[in-house]
């Protein structure tokens, strides 16, 4: 297959602005700016069926198309680069080797909902990766692709960027735009959504870095081409983090609907060690988790990972072999979770810490078998009554690992001991 | 107006209300902690969940606005399971130490448990997350940490109205804690409202700390007296002695809030400089005496100067301390049974006292100022009464209320009204001008009477007696008419409606206006 968002493997340097324009960079802008109108470009990627990649999968097309028209207001382009999801390495390298490609879909997502300033909000860890990005903006704006006048036609684009201090729920949209006012990063009650009120009260949209640097794609080769790669509705090339007990971890650019079996016995050389597999979380650590029988089946697109149970998020793929402690796995992603909840919302800030307590506990071997039911309670409790999603990004996994390994968690109970630990269960390295 | 359903009760609500605001309307409550009616709404709490027909996931009652057809059901299956869930996380980490906590017997965390939840803790006690407690936080608050359900009340009160931020959510998730930022304290005027806008028991009163139960102290609506704002407040007290003052909602006034110095000021009520009995001027030194003596004592005096002088050689002094009803029975004193109209009023406001701000606080520290104008009292008593008296018109003077050697200083006081024969005190402390009278009759400070304040906006508010005067101290209007009955004879109405119709019928500024129709948040003057 054709590499497209990672074609950067191929060609070297494409982060140079010259590189890039010598292989048809900016070319789509060109296009957008003088040869669309803005309703042409919401609608072509409308048509294209392209669904955000930083986790919702929103169609792309229909949330620029809720920007008001004629806003008294400025209309802002938000680029979420706070990639923060564990198991999830993607906007890292496009941001590192294709630059330019994202200020590409920046630009037409200006041009489409009539923005003149898109804030790029990078988490605080992405200090080279803001270095690289910053000096391929001083080169788009040295040859005049943005700024007061984008490429001659009269329209303003400046872009700035920003980095974050370290806090996953930057990465949740509307947390995103308090941080980037300066505040607390505590995600806002909905409605008002931020089409209609986003950043500094005005209209905003927010697009991951993956979505954006879709957009020149489907400029310069229209929507029925995009379509044509994976399924219909859920379309697209699409990368895939690849990470855990695998031989040949990594990030890999595949069509939208490949199956989850290959990814992992065919592109990433089957399972760490030789050993068997137990279970792998499809989108990064926030979704339920397929047991190694029903990974097998999955094909890897927004609709058939939801149709298996699961959700492909942003398609962070964890592989976990046999001798993965699926009571540490989810107490790792518990204490992630009560790490990062802002303490806003009362079930949140409450639950992730009891959940993470409770599994510390079962892991110790000190939990009870009640506490098995207080897990799947207590996830129950915090699940759709917050503000934002990040209880539901703990209460997912826990009441997917409790009962699809429940004799592992019991087997912790009875033996009053983690059993892995026991037998000298092997890390990542040890296996290698 | 959108019609909505309420657990099966139909409302025609007011456009742009809210869920909980509609069902208040409809006499039921949804439980919440983080919403408060004069603050933006942030609905971390999730307390306010209830289930909205059509709407997939539940709604907190908080954030959505009345819609036309919406059906709501507070009490459905979800909602409770919602309410009770909320509730047991919101305990999980709560040290409930109520009985040592101040808030016990007003705490939300109790009341809702005891309406909502009623389940047995399903977390160990030994994990509970530790933080600060007992923490001075400035001004005259205390903050404990772990009592804090962070519903960020405090918080946005100082961003938004007293624009002063001294607070904040440090931390993240369950170690989230509110402080001051680093060797910053609570610096402001209102301080005292982020206590009574908690809901638990993480914000206390250092005054009130450990000194009185809640369950043992009565509420009495009241108007605070230390300034011509005239808050709405609840007077609570055990015993006659009262243990603070909370501001009552009053739309018209001051909406929720009071000022610290109003808060506080009951303190100057309560100091042995009260008077329990009548005081006689005896070779320099005031003597106490019966109350009825006292008067006794007082009317022979004004029948002396009567009958010597003339009605006109008597005058008045009333302060703005006096309630209208006060002031309109010296009047009539003065007009009907003495027979003179030499009255002149005073409104005083100790110098270095804080001046007007954009909230609440004025400059203008008594209660009734607007009171005694619109009566036609003129404020410059001390100046036209100084000439009555160096004219040799005057011989005796009554004051009420009016401690005018406070506002002149002794020596001016002495130069201006030293000339008098005959200074009657009605009063209750020992303060500088009673020192000076000849006679001294104990009367009740407002907590302890039933009347009206007319506030500077001229909104005329019901004061209600929270418990009796000290000792044989009256209410002046009793006082009074005990002295106007033993000068004439004549029976006179002493109950607060009463003076109150009269004072109606005979004063324009309160015509029209009722008594028993003045209502919770009073009435404005037709001037």
């Amino acid at each position: 297959m054709e590499r497209i968002l990672t074609r950067w493997l191929d060609i070297p340097n494409l982060r140079d602005i010259d590189v890039y324009l010598a292989h048809d960079g900016y070319k789509a802008a060109r296009k957008a700016f003088f040869d669309m109108k803005p309703e042409e470009i919401i609608d072509e990627v409308k048509n294209s069926n392209l669904r955000g990649r930083g986790g919702a999968a929103f169609p792309t097309g229909m949330k620029w198309s809720f920007i008001p028209k004629n806003s008294p207001k400025p209309v802002y382009v938000c680029c979420n680069a706070d990639e923060s999801e564990p198991g999830t390495f993607a906007n890292r390298y496009q941001l590192e080797n294709d630059p330019h490609g994202i200020i590409e879909g920046i630009l037409i997502t200006c041009r489409a909902v009539g923005a003149h300033v898109c804030y790029v909000y990078m988490r605080g860890e992405f200090a080279i990766q803001k270095q690289i990005f910053d000096a391929a903006l001083a080169q788009a704006r040295a040859k005049g692709i943005i700024g007061p006048d984008v490429m001659g036609s009269g329209f303003s684009v400046e872009i700035y960027t920003h980095r974050g201090a370290g806090a996953y729920i930057c990465g949740e949209e509307t947390g995103l735009l308090e941080s980037l006012e300066g505040k607390r990063a505590y995600p806002r009650n909905r409605p008002p959504f931020p089409a209609i009120q986003g950043a500094f009260g005005c209209p905003t949209v927010v697009n991951n870095v993956e979505t954006l640097s879709n957009v020149p794609w489907i400029i310069n080769r229209g929507a029925d081409w995009y379509k044509s790669i994976g399924p219909e509705k859920s379309p697209g090339p699409k990368l895939f983090c690849l990470s855990g007990h695998i031989n040949r971890p990594g990030l890999y650019e595949l069509p939208m609907g490949f199956p989850l079996k290959d990814l992992i016995y065919e592109v990433g050389g089957g399972i760490l060690g030789g050993r068997k597999l137990k279970g792998v979380i499809p989108g990064g650590s926030s979704f339920p988790i397929f047991t190694a029988e029903e990974a097998v089946k999955v094909n890897m697109d927004f609709d058939s990972v939801r149709a298996a149970g699961s959700l492909m998020g942003t398609a962070g793929v964890m592989v976990m072999n046999e001798d993965t402690c699926m009571v540490r796995a989810l107490r790792t992603i518990a204490h992630f979770y009560h790490h990062e909840s802002c303490g806003q919302c009362t079930p949140c800030r409450e639950g992730t810490g009891w959940i993470e307590k409770m599994l510390i506990d079962l892991e110790a071997g000190c939990g009870t078998m009640q506490d098995l039911d207080y897990l799947i309670s207590v996830a129950t409790n915090m699940e759709g009554n917050t503000i934002c999603v990040l209880a539901d990004s703990l209460s997912m996994p826990v009441k997917s690992f409790v009962p699809k390994y429940k004799d592992e968690f019991i087997e912790h109970v009875k033996q009053k001991r983690c059993p892995f630990r026991a037998n000298g269960a092997q890390s990542l390295r040890a296996a290698s | 107006m959108p019609k909505v359903t309420i657990n099966g009760k139909e409302l025609d609500a007011p456009a742009g209300i809210n869920l909980i605001q509609a069902a208040e309307m409809l006499g039921m409550e949804i439980p919440h902690y983080c919403y408060h009616p004069a603050l933006t709404v942030v609905g971390n709490c999730r307390m306010c969940l209830v289930e909205v027909e059509k709407a997939p996931k539940l709604q907190i009652a908080c954030n959505t606005q009345v819609s036309d057809g919406m059906v709501v059901h507070t009490n459905s299956e979800r909602a409770r399971a919602a309410q009770q869930a909320v509730l047991e996380f919101l305990l999980i980490n709560h040290p409930i130490d109520c009985p040592v906590c101040d808030q016990a017997g007003e705490c939300k965390l109790q009341d809702y448990y005891m309406d909502y939840d009623r389940q047995p803790s399903r977390f160990p006690l030994g994990k509970k997350n530790k933080k600060g407690k007992a923490i001075d936080i400035g001004s005259d608050v205390m903050l404990d940490q772990e009592r804090c359900i962070l519903c960020a009340r405090c918080t946005r009160f100082l961003d938004e109205v007293t624009h002063t931020s001294e607070l904040a959510i440090f931390e993240r998730g369950d170690h989230n804690r509110i402080d001051t930022y680093p060797g910053r304290k609570l610096n402001n005027k209102y301080a005292g409202n982020i206590i009574d806008i908690c809901p638990v028991g993480a914000l206390t009163e250092k005054d009130f700390r450990f000194r009185m139960r809640v369950w043992y102290m009565h509420r009495t609506p009241s108007v605070c007296a230390g300034c011509e704002r005239g808050c709405a407040i609840d007077i609570y007290e055990n015993h006659g002695r009262i243990y603070r003052y909370k501001p009552r909602h009053n739309p018209l006034v001051n909406g929720y809030w009071m000022c610290d110095e109003g808060r506080h000021s009951f303190t100057n009520l309560q100091t042995e400089r009260r008077i329990t009995r009548a005081l006689y001027q005896s070779d320099g030194r005031l003597v106490p005496e019966t109350f009825s003596a006292g008067l006794r004592r007082a009317a022979g005096a004004i029948r002396k100067c009567g009958e010597a002088n003339g009605a006109r050689a008597i005058g008045a002094l009333v302060g703005a301390q006096a309630t209208n009803e006060e002031i309109f029975a010296l009047k009539s004193f003065m007009n009907d049974v003495i027979g003179s109209d030499v009255i002149g009023g005073m409104s005083y406001s100790p110098p270095g006292s804080s001046g007007d701000d954009d909230l609440l606080i004025r400059a203008n520290k008594n209660p009734n100022t607007r009171g005694l104008s619109a009566q036609g009292i003129a404020l410059d008593g001390l100046d036209t009464l100084a000439q009555e008296v160096s004219s040799g018109r005057l011989k005796m003077l009554i004051a009420l209320r009016a401690d005018a050697c406070t506002a002149l200083g002794e020596a001016e006081f002495i130069k201006r009204f030293g000339p008098l024969d005959y200074l009657l005190v009605f009063d209750t402390d020992v303060n500088e001008t009673a020192q000076m009278a000849n006679q001294v009759i104990p009367i009740a400070a407002y907590p302890e009477i039933e009347g009206t304040f007319t506030n500077f906006q001229g909104v005329v508010q019901r004061l209600h007696r929270a418990f009796d005067p000290p000792g044989e101290a009256k209410s002046a209007i009793e006082a009074i008419t005990d002295l106007s009955m033993l000068l004439d004879g004549v029976e006179r109405p002493q109950a607060a409606d009463r003076i109150f119709a009269e004072m109606a019928a005979r004063e324009a500024a309160f015509a029209g206006l009722e008594y028993e129709k003045l209502g919770h948040n009073g009435l404005k003057l037709n001037v």
